[in-house]
This record gives structure tokens, sequence and C-alpha cells, in this order.
């Protein structure tokens, strides 16, 4: 029996699409209230971990638990930000209603949504500080506000895990910051996981970070140090900045 | 046009024919937007012809063409939702396939079919001055069905449509409601068959709800105007054919591909 206190578990997890393992052999812990920075280059597995860890994708050897149950159980009580949101920006929506969508799986099947539904998509609008654009259609958002919608549809659940598939990607250096210093806020009241290929920039914000690079996975257990992701990299990197 | 008006008040043929467009409207328009935002307008059209089948069957075995129709239709429609998720087979080629054995087999079963030879024309491009008091009957309860079912799960088709990754993870089953779509969009091809022919089908079905979308930024309001839009067009198709002797069901495609086209320029000046 996993303590309750670990939000996320990965126990000797590997995963492998047709070829050789993307996932080899993870083995992590998450503990509840952290905010969570993983790591790694492009290509090094980490939007395999994370569909591990909700439940997309199946481990080919090892277990995944998240919220103490398996990730298809609990990943009701988890909020999350797609890297590259697959809807297509044309589509006729405005965000009020993309937000709405996070209460789905909340309350009835069948028919509209509920006044409490809306009035806590509303409040997840003041939230991410974007209150004014519930109207706008998708397609007229900038990068940032776009981002921050999305955050919005994860926060709308009222989740205990928020996971962000890099959350900044698509937006602009002040755009990223606004947006790590609104995590931070609501990290004192859910457990973040935030996936970036900058270490530089997310360790000034997170309180741990985890280290993947395909194959390979830095046990991240809190005593990482620039020289292991150094190693990991196998690659100069840009020094660590750690905060705590 | 005063000489339509005063048809549709003499005739009532032509009562029923107004009345068949105005109820295939509030189908077509409705799932058209579905079809439209999903991009699914061939799987629609996959279904439409295999219809054919269904229709052959029927007359074959002496029942009623249009139950045929409505078993074919949902056999297409489940037959290319589950082939394509359980065996991951590209839609395209399942479409493909569909499609053409579908109109295959319906031809072979109406060339078998004892007595008189059945004039396929009507099916395939639709008679809408035949359409029947008992038609029209089933078209209300076709209507009815989809738009319950739209008022009831509209959330979901358009989570599914819209994201389909994030609406999985809160809980909705994306196969069960693609499937479920496909079924709904089955009952609408046969609502329309009536009147433009299984052929024209995916014209109707498409064709207002694009045209809708260029105006409009919510999907309900997509579906309000693509009814509109379809009631539009089949009434002006139905006057037109009437004014100047031309086949309905081809006339009231024509008037639709005029609104898109129409509605795609007016979309581009005003963004241009």
């Amino acid at each position: 029996m996993s303590a309750v206190a670990d939000v996320v578990l990965f126990d000797q997890v590997s995963f492998a699409y047709d070829g050789g393992n993307v996932i080899e052999d993870v083995t992590f812990t998450v503990a509840a209230g952290e905010f969570f920075g993983l790591i790694g280059p492009n290509a090094a597995g980490k939007s395999t971990l994370l569909k591990l860890m909700l439940g997309l994708l199946e481990p080919k050897r090892g277990r995944v638990q998240i919220l103490g149950c398996e990730p298809r159980i609990g990943r009701r009580r988890v909020g999350y930000v797609p890297q590259f949101p697959t809807f297509a920006r044309n589509f006729p929506i405005n965000v009020l209603q993309m937000v709405l969508q996070g209460r789905l799986g909340l309350g009835r099947t069948a028919g509209g949504f509920s006044a409490e539904d809306r009035t806590r998509a509303a409040k997840a609008l003041r939230a991410v500080e974007i209150e004014q654009l519930g109207g706008t259609p998708i397609g007229e958002l900038s990068g940032g506000q776009l981002q921050r919608a999305l955050i919005a549809r994860a926060l709308v659940c009222d989740p205990e895990l928020l996971i962000l598939d890099e959350p900044t990607a698509n937006v602009d250096v002040r755009a990223e910051e606004d947006i790590f210093a609104l995590l931070r806020g609501h990290s004192e009241r859910m457990t973040i996981i935030v996936v970036s290929h900058d270490i530089a920039f997310i360790s000034g914000y997170v309180d741990r970070v985890g280290c993947l690079n395909r194959t390979l996975v830095c046990h991240a257990t809190g005593e990482i140090t620039g020289r292991t992701i150094e190693e990991l990299y196998g690659a100069p990197v840009r020094r660590i900045l750690h905060s705590h | 046009m005063s000489e339509f008006l005063q048809a549709v008040l003499d005739f009532r043929f032509m009562q029923y024919a107004l009345g068949a467009c105005l109820l295939a409207s509030v189908g077509c328009g409705t799932i058209g937007a579905y079809v439209v935002i999903k991009r699914i307008s061939f799987v629609a059209g996959g279904i439409a012809h295999t219809v054919l089948a269904g229709l052959g069957i029927a007359y074959f075995l002496g029942a009623v063409p249009l139950h045929g129709a409505v078993i074919a239709a949902l056999a297409a429609a489940v037959l290319i939702g589950w082939i394509k998720l359980r065996w991951r087979q590209e839609e395209d080629v399942l479409i493909a396939a569909t499609w053409s054995v579908g109109m295959a087999v319906g031809i072979l079963f109406i060339a078998r079919s004892p007595g008189y030879t059945v004039d396929l024309t009507s099916y395939l491009f639709g008679n809408i001055l035949l359409v029947s008091g008992s038609d029209l009957v089933l078209m209300v309860v076709l209507d009815a069905l989809i738009v319950s079912v739209v008022l009831l799960f509209h959330r979901q088709f358009l989570a599914t449509a819209f994201d389909e990754e994030f609406a999985r993870l809160r809980g909705v089953n994306v196969e069960f409601f693609y499937i479920f779509l496909l079924c709904i969009v089955a009952l609408t091809v046969v609502l329309l068959i009536q009147i433009v022919g299984l052929i024209l089908v995916m014209a109707l079905l498409v064709l207002p709800a694009a045209a809708a979308g260029q105006f409009v930024t919510s999907v309900t309001r997509m579906m309000l105007l693509a009814v509109a839009m379809s009631a539009l067009v089949t009434t002006a198709g139905l006057a037109t054919s009437f004014a100047a002797d031309l086949p309905a069901g081809a006339t009231m495609v024509v008037a639709a591909g005029v609104l898109y086209a129409a509605a795609l320029i007016m979309r581009r000046r005003n963004t241009a």
C-alpha cells in the first residue's frame, strides 16, 4: 500500500513503442504539495512519461499510480495542459466554452453544464487573470493568452495534481515568466508537475527536478546537482540554480 | 415564385415536398455542424452510398426500402467506426471499401429482385415529389431523435470533436461517442435521401454547415444558422426546379454550392 502522500508513483517502469525502450526502468515518486520539474532534451521521452502518468499509454513493465490509484481512475482528479493543443485554432469555440470542457466527468452525464460549472469556469478564468476573455473565440488569442486559457481548463475541475507539458513552448519570455509565477502561486494548493527542456529557467521555480534522457533516468529524489544533470545530458549545460 | 406558392397552396404533393425540405433541414443543419467540425464528411458520404445495399436487400426481400436504408446506414456507421478504432485501419480506405462494395451489393440485389425493375434514379438522385405522408412521419421521428440526442450529449460530441485526448482524460468515452455520432449521421443520411438521393446527400450535410461556420464562433450558433441555411437552399432549390422544370435534388445541391461559395467570398472580404 503506497502512502497517500505519494501523488505520483513510478515503480521500475519501462515503455517501448515499436522500436527500443523509450522509457527504461523509471522509478520515482512525487509527494503531495510538491512543485516538480521534469526535464530532459528533445526526444528524451518526457511526453511519453506524462502519457504513462495519465493512463493514455500502458507501461510494458512496472507499475504506475497517481493519487493512490490506477492512472485511468486517478486521472479524473488531474488537470492536464498539453504541449501542442491538438485542436484547430479556427474551431468555432470561445474561451469560456473551452474551459467548461474541464468540468466534464463531474456531475451529470446528459444535458448542459450547470450553474455550478459556470461559476467554477469563471473562477478559473480569474485565477489565470483572463476573466475578460471568456467570450473571445480561441482563434483570436495570443500564444500567452491561449496558454492561460488551457491552464484554466485544467484548473476548473479543482485538481489535486496539475500536469503541464512544456507550458511555455509557444510563448515569449515575458509570458513565460508570468505563467511560472502564476503556477508558483497555485503550487501552494496542489501538486504540480511541469515538463520543460529549459532547465535553467524552471529550476528557479520548482522544488525538485527529475531528469530524463531516453533510456536513462535520473532518480529525482531531491539530490539533483548541476553535475548529475551534466552527466545525464552528456553535454555542457547552463548552471542550475536551486532556490532551496 | 408566385407560381410556386400557388402550387404549394393547391397541391398536396407540393406541401409534402416543402414539408420534407424543412424537416430535412433540421437534421442536416444540426448534424452537419458536427460533420464539419469533426471532419467526417467523407465518412458521411461512405455511409450514404452504403445505403444502396440496404435498399437493394429490402427490395429483394419485399420489405419497406426505407427500413432497409436505416439498417444499412447504421450498419455502415458501426462498421466504419469499429474497424477504424479496433483494427486501426486507415479511414479513407475503409470509406472507399464500404462506399463501393455497399453500392455494388445494392445493385446486385436489385438486379435479382423479382418483378418489375426498380427505378434506381429516385434513390440515387432523390425524388422529392414522391414523398408520402408516412415518409413525413418517419422524418418527424428521425428529427425528434436527432434533436434529443444533441440536447442530451452535445457536451460530449463537442469535446470529442474539439480535443479528443482531453475529453478522454475527463472521462468521456470518446470511442463510444465517435460511433454514436456516426450512427446519428447515418440517421440523418436516411432523412436526406428522400430529398436529394444518396449520391448528393454529402452536399446537404456539409455545405450549409460549412457556410454557417464562416460566420459564427460557437457550434450551437453554427447549428442554428445551418438549419436556416439548409431550409433556404432546399426551399429555393425546390422553387427553382419547379419553375424551370429541373430535377429538384440537383438544383438544391447547386444552390447549396452557391451559398457555400458566397459564404467563403464574404468571409475573405471581411478578414482581408
